[in-house]
């Protein structure tokens, strides 16, 4: 096959757009580095009309917004989701790992859930507390900075609490929180589990004059027209662009191999471009990775030449295992005393406003880690599904499920707006056994050989899981709720989701100070190859019951300011 | 591979399209295909728009079909001073869904079927022409679930009736009148500013004062963010 190669030499190559992709583009641009952003889906701009869902009705799809085509639904912004035609993975035994990738600029920060939390001081030390897992070489104050800087930057809103493990930062003032979270505050006091007002990178005030402020659509997921919200595309791209960043865009282009020389140093990418499949190198000086942990892992593991015989970086034989997602549990209620209550707009932003971080001492309990709980319900903008099953919650009053006629009106309003439910969080232990790894025997559509899963749950995680159904079934208790469907017991690892469903998978390229037990130093540099990095998710050594994306984005920035410092000493 | 999965790759993939949707009855002129397309703007991808043009230049049932599943829809949510189960376009959607989840398409085929020929047995006449009594008749038959079957256990009259109605109860409400009837307020710029006063009388909740203080002030909000070394908004 003819590759086409591109004279230019860049400074830096920065696979993937997302996060860590987006923060490295602004932060290395901004020192006016030349940048080449790979990304392996389409341009996208939630401002752009012929892309964007936010303010659609359920009746502007044929479908009525229903999930056949995009998971999530039609109004969604990840263009991929847990299977992508042309674009398989494997699994070894009855292994179960669901891996979720978007395909497009800005990859999944256009629809995540703009949770927007620290890590503590705990979640870098883990192994010292527990024994379990293994510590981060770097702590707390190592990336404070970091973290207040992104908050600053992109804006989150939230409160001061003065909790040691969930540090307060520098916060825009939470949205008052909504009928059913009064609710839920009353019943989780009750229980003793601590509530405080949700973290999320949603612009409930003006953060500068580029940007919108939220007006409350409820439709985060479908990534803000406006950009009050955060996406990587929207707030940290664009800017660097308008800022007179010196970036090139290849889209539509997937990575297949870092290229290294003689030496093993890395030399560029070469990637295949999904609209010609013809492949493509690029000259950089530096490679930054942060295609996701698992694309970066794989793009690693496939980029095997005469020094790095097991795959860059990978002389460890480290890249791909201790791949870890957040665990998932959740339950849903009845509260009868909502039932046919009073209609008004309490959209909202798109998520909880009120959360609970995790609030016990795991020294008590038969599992290590903790998780947080969401709160979801509400009278949501009706789509496909609504009205299903009208009125199956007839069977709490005594009262005959099912019939037909103008019974059915009454039915449909008197229910609507009465279900809530809890989302618990958690942290699994990164374990050596849970990993990706390249399957011999098959490739994807563009021939680059495609990953294989091979992951399991252990009883830390299991435990945990059932510790959440019982949380969730007193508070529910606690609000007065009826708990809806069967509580899950053991035969179902008490409701425990699949690996990956969560959508938090971090670990594969993991941080630590010895090469022979670690693929990337402190800064997120490959211990083999001094001029690769990877700034997404895969350094994370531990997931703590927090979400991922603002500690990928201060690493990452951490990373890039060293990058920068390194290029001012002619390091590269 | 099922045959959603098949489809979808088709689709999406290269082959022709004349070997798919084998189950539907007929094609659809193009130009009632681009009329659909210019219908649904919602922000597709070349790929998801393909898709779409696939299932909208096939139809799935006949027109007795569609003329009976307005019938049963009707008689599931009649028409009222908002509007009509028509409408609301709850038909279309049916035969739509059809075609986009591909294991709905024979359950409700044989549902149909299953209607006439009941109405056959007892009345001598198809269901459409049946008066509005006897067609009740034949629905109360297969109207209520058993409450002590579980979903699946349920008789298959009594499981097609039930996706039946859950796809006309959910096409009504997605649609604009019955958007409207419900009485949703929202999908609409606006600042949200907490629980109505009255409604949290009616509950007998308050916002804690505590909790309050931290929340925005909305008068606010347009002022640029700044904050002192401790983190403190001050503005």
């Amino acid at each position: 096959m003819q590759i086409k190669e591109n004279s230019k030499e860049y400074d830096v190559i920065i696979v993937g757009s997302g996060a860590g992709g987006g923060m490295a583009t602004k932060i290395l641009s901004e020192a006016g580095l030349k940048i080449a952003v790979v990304e392996a889906g389409p341009f996208y701009d939630p401002a752009n009309p012929d892309q964007m869902t936010q303010m659609k009705w359920a009746y502007d799809s044929p479908r009525r917004g229903a999930g056949t085509t995009r998971p999530f639904g039609d109004f969604d912004q990840a263009y991929g989701g847990w299977d992508i035609e042309g674009e398989p993975y494997t699994q070894k035994g009855d292994s179960e790992f669901r891996w979720f990738r978007s395909r497009m600029l800005g990859g999944r920060t256009n629809h995540w859930g703009r949770i927007s939390l620290r890590f503590g001081p705990k979640d870098f030390k883990k192994k010292s507390i527990d024994g379990l897992g293994e510590d981060w070489p770097i702590g707390y104050d190592d990336i404070k900075p970091y973290y207040d800087k992104v908050d600053k930057l992109i804006g989150v809103f939230g409160s001061k609490e003065n909790l040691y493990n969930d540090p307060d930062g520098f916060f825009l003032p939470p949205p008052k929180p909504r009928l059913h979270e009064l609710f839920y505050i009353k019943g989780a006091r009750k229980s003793s589990v601590k509530v405080m007002p949700s973290r999320l990178s949603v612009l409930t005030k003006r953060i500068n004059n580029e940007r919108g402020v939220c007006f409350y659509c409820r439709q985060c997921a479908r990534s803000c027209s406006v950009y009050a919200d955060f996406s990587a595309g929207s707030c940290l791209i664009f800017p660097a662009q308008d800022n007179g960043g010196q970036i090139d865009l290849y889209v539509n282009s997937m990575v297949r191999t870092v290229t290294t020389n003689e030496e093993g140093k890395a030399t560029g990418v070469s990637f295949i471009n999904k609209e010609d499949r013809t492949e493509y190198k690029l000259k950089a000086k530096v490679v930054v990775l942060a295609a996701s942990a698992c694309s970066s892992a794989r793009i690693l593991l496939n980029s095997k030449s005469k020094q790095h015989p097991n795959g860059l970086g990978n002389s460890s034989d480290v890249v791909g295992k201790y791949l870890h997602d957040s665990t998932g549990g959740g339950r849903m209620a009845f509260l009868p005393e909502l039932v046919d209550r009073k209609i008004y707009n309490e959209d909202g932003v798109g998520g909880m406003h009120v959360y609970s971080p995790w609030w016990l001492d795991n020294k008590n309990l038969n599992f290590p880690r903790g998780y947080h709980i969401e709160v979801w319900g509400g009278m949501g903008s009706p789509s496909y599904g609504s009205g299903f099953n009208v009125n199956d919650l007839n069977k709490f009053f005594g009262i005959k499920v099912g019939g037909y006629g103008d019974m059915l009106r009454t039915d449909m309003r008197k229910y609507y707006g009465t279900v809530v439910g809890m989302d618990g969080r958690g942290e699994s232990i990164a374990m050596k056994s849970n990993y990706c790894e390249i399957d011999p025997d098959k490739v994807d559509e563009f021939g680059v050989p495609v990953l294989r899963f091979n992951y399991k749950w252990s009883n830390h995680e299991v435990n945990q899981a059932k510790h959440m159904q019982d949380t969730f079934e007193e508070i529910i208790h606690n609000m007065g709720g009826i708990a809806l469907g069967d509580k899950a017991g053991i035969d179902k690892n008490y409701g425990l989701t699949k690996p990956g469903e969560i959508i938090h998978e971090v670990g594969t390229t993991r941080m630590g100070s010895d090469p022979k037990t670690s693929v990337v130093n402190e800064f997120e540099r490959l211990h083999d190859v001094s001029n690769v990095f990877v700034v997404d998710a895969g350094p994370f050594v531990s997931q703590a019951d927090k979400n991922p994306t603002w500690t990928i984005m201060a690493l990452a920035w951490r990373t890039s300011d060293h990058i920068v410092d390194q290029f001012k000493k002619q390091n590269f | 591979m099922n045959r959603r999965d098949s489809l979808k790759s088709l689709a999406f993939g290269s082959i022709g399209l004349g070997v798919l949707l084998e189950g539907c009855v007929s094609g659809v002129d193009s130009e009632t295909v681009a009329n659909s397309l210019k219908k649904f703007s919602y922000g597709r991808t070349p790929k998801e728009k393909e898709y779409d043009k696939l299932l909208f230049s096939k139809k799935c049932f006949t027109n007795n079909q569609m003329k009976l599943i307005s019938e049963i829809s009707n008689l599931i949510l009649p028409p009222n001073e908002f509007g009509s189960i028509n409408d609301a376009e709850v038909p279309e959607l049916i035969e739509f869904m059809a075609k986009d989840i591909p294991s709905y398409e024979t359950p409700l085929k044989e549902g149909l079927t299953a209607l006439n020929q009941q109405s056959n047995t007892k009345f001598k006449k198809i269901f459409i022409d049946c008066d509005m009594s006897q067609q009740k008749s034949i629905l109360d038959q297969m109207a209520y679930p058993d409450p002590d079957l579980s979903s699946s256990e349920q008789s298959k009259d009594v499981k097609w009736f039930s996706l039946f109605r859950n796809l006309t109860m959910t096409g009504y409400y997605t649609s604009k009148v019955g958007i409207e009837e419900l009485g949703y307020k929202g999908n609409t710029p606006n600042v949200w500013d907490g629980v109505p006063q009255d409604v949290l009388d009616q509950y007998g909740l308050s916002y804690d004062k505590e909790w309050l203080d931290k929340c925005v002030d909305q008068t606010k909000r347009n002022d640029v963010a700044e904050w002192d070394k401790e983190g403190n908004l001050i503005t």
